[in-house]
């Protein structure tokens, strides 16, 4: 066998492997590792934090800008504590933000959305977000629906 | 009846010792074969065994890449279509190549194709005694033999592998998008905002290069230990790719509980 014919197919092959690398990179994952741009932590309290979990995404205006990192109990309140995760390039939510926690679509996964406040003071690293609206729970509003019904 | 049970367990003891003494000796063969300042002329063969190792099993991989992605677009857009969300196949089709189906299809493929090529290539060097005339020139068979095809091994399946998954997803573009009309925005879309570099694609590209080790491991030393008969390479060639096809699915299991599960 001719020894160019072989370094050429051999040549071919590993370009052809680094172009199908860089092409799930661009086209599949939609160069998505550029999201490490720094980022600050910020909570908040919500009464039920249902089908919440880490990696679950925080939006504002549908657009996600940031992720869950942690569901616990606040030890004082007993209420459930969500830390997230806010790129760092958002730095404009006002200190008075509220924070609710969404459905996408009927079955879909929970996700957190925020939504602007009115304050000239801005949400910092470590802020806590006082008005939550809980995940709304299928079960319990289907009971309170029974129990309506049988009221009447 | 006392005297069974002892031999039974003496026999266990002695199976298992002696499976211990190949692992070490398959351990030494590979160490001795990588342990070595490489020199211009080995450069030569690893290309040589790129071709034949790599090259040649371009072929296989890229029809079963193709077929394989345009199934999953066809059983994932029948599925998906019950619940009325056929646009999450794209995002299907992409995970399941990228994480699961591509390294280890694309290893037992490699196995089949490549790896009982080295056995028996191997095993009938030792069974004409051309490994035994090396020596007697001065050359040390493990490195002028099994080094290069090693190291072709552990070279060419990450790309076989990259090559595989790209191929697949065009193959469930092919089915889902040309085919049954699914829009090409939301299959590119889901598929983009689903598929994560760092933990799918590398995740993926770190099983194949597992993947390749075992292979290349098992193969190689299966045809430097074989029998030099003609019923010894064959059973070499068999044991190479049964081994290897559990290796891969047995480490699947692990490499993903590590990579994916677990993540509680």
């Amino acid at each position: 066998m001719n020894k160019r014919w072989l370094e050429l197919s051999v040549g071919a092959m590993m370009v052809a492997g680094i172009a199908a690398l860089v092409a799930l990179a661009l086209q599949v994952s939609g160069g998505s590792m550029s999201r490490n741009v720094g980022h600050y932590p910020v909570s908040a309290l919500f009464e039920n934090a249902a089908g919440l979990g880490p990696k679950a995404k925080v939006t504002m205006a549908g657009v996600t800008i940031g992720e869950v990192v942690a569901v616990g109990i606040d030890p004082d309140t007993l209420m459930a504590e969500v830390r997230m995760q806010i790129y760092g390039q958002i730095n404009y939510l006002s200190i008075d933000s509220s924070a609710s926690i969404l459905t996408a679509g009927l079955l879909g996964e929970k996700y957190v959305g925020i939504t602007a406040g009115a304050e000239d003071d801005l949400l910092g690293a470590g802020d806590v977000i006082e008005d939550t609206q809980s995940a709304l729970i299928l079960e319990e509003l289907i009971g309170q629906f029974l129990i309506n019904l049988g009221d009447k | 009846m006392l005297s069974f049970v002892v031999s039974c367990i003496a026999n266990l003891g002695a199976v298992f010792l002696h499976k211990l003494v190949q692992m070490g000796q398959a351990l030494l063969m590979l160490l001795q074969a990588i342990m070595v300042q490489p020199k211009a002329s080995s450069f030569a063969r690893l290309i040589q065994q790129l071709y034949v190792v790599g090259v040649q099993s371009l072929i296989i991989i890229l029809v079963s890449a193709l077929f394989i992605g345009m199934v999953l677009g066809l059983q994932g857009f029948t599925l998906l279509s019950a619940y009325g969300s056929e646009q999450a196949v794209g995002q299907m089709v992409a995970l399941t190549l990228v994480r699961e189906l591509a390294p280890v299809v694309a290893a037992l493929l490699f196995a089949g194709r490549a790896g009982s090529a080295l056995t028996a290539e191997i095993g009938l060097m030792k069974a004409t005694e051309q490994l035994a005339s090396l020596e007697m020139f001065g050359i040390d068979p493990l490195h002028r033999i099994v080094a290069p095809r090693f190291w072709a091994g552990i070279i060419s399946l990450p790309i076989l592998v990259a090559i595989f998954s790209l191929v697949g997803i065009y193959g469930g573009h092919l089915v889902a998008v040309e085919w049954l009309g699914v829009y090409s925005g939301s299959y590119w879309g889901n598929m983009q905002q689903a598929v994560d570099f760092n933990e799918d694609v590398l995740n993926g590209m770190l099983k194949a290069l597992v993947f390749a080790f075992l292979i290349s491991w098992i193969a190689l030393y299966q045809g430097y230990s074989c029998l030099p008969t003609s019923q010894g390479i064959s059973a070499a060639t068999t044991r190479t790719v049964v081994y290897s096809s559990l290796a891969i699915l047995g480490f699947d299991f692990i490499l993903t509980a590590l990579m994916f599960g677990g993540a509680v």
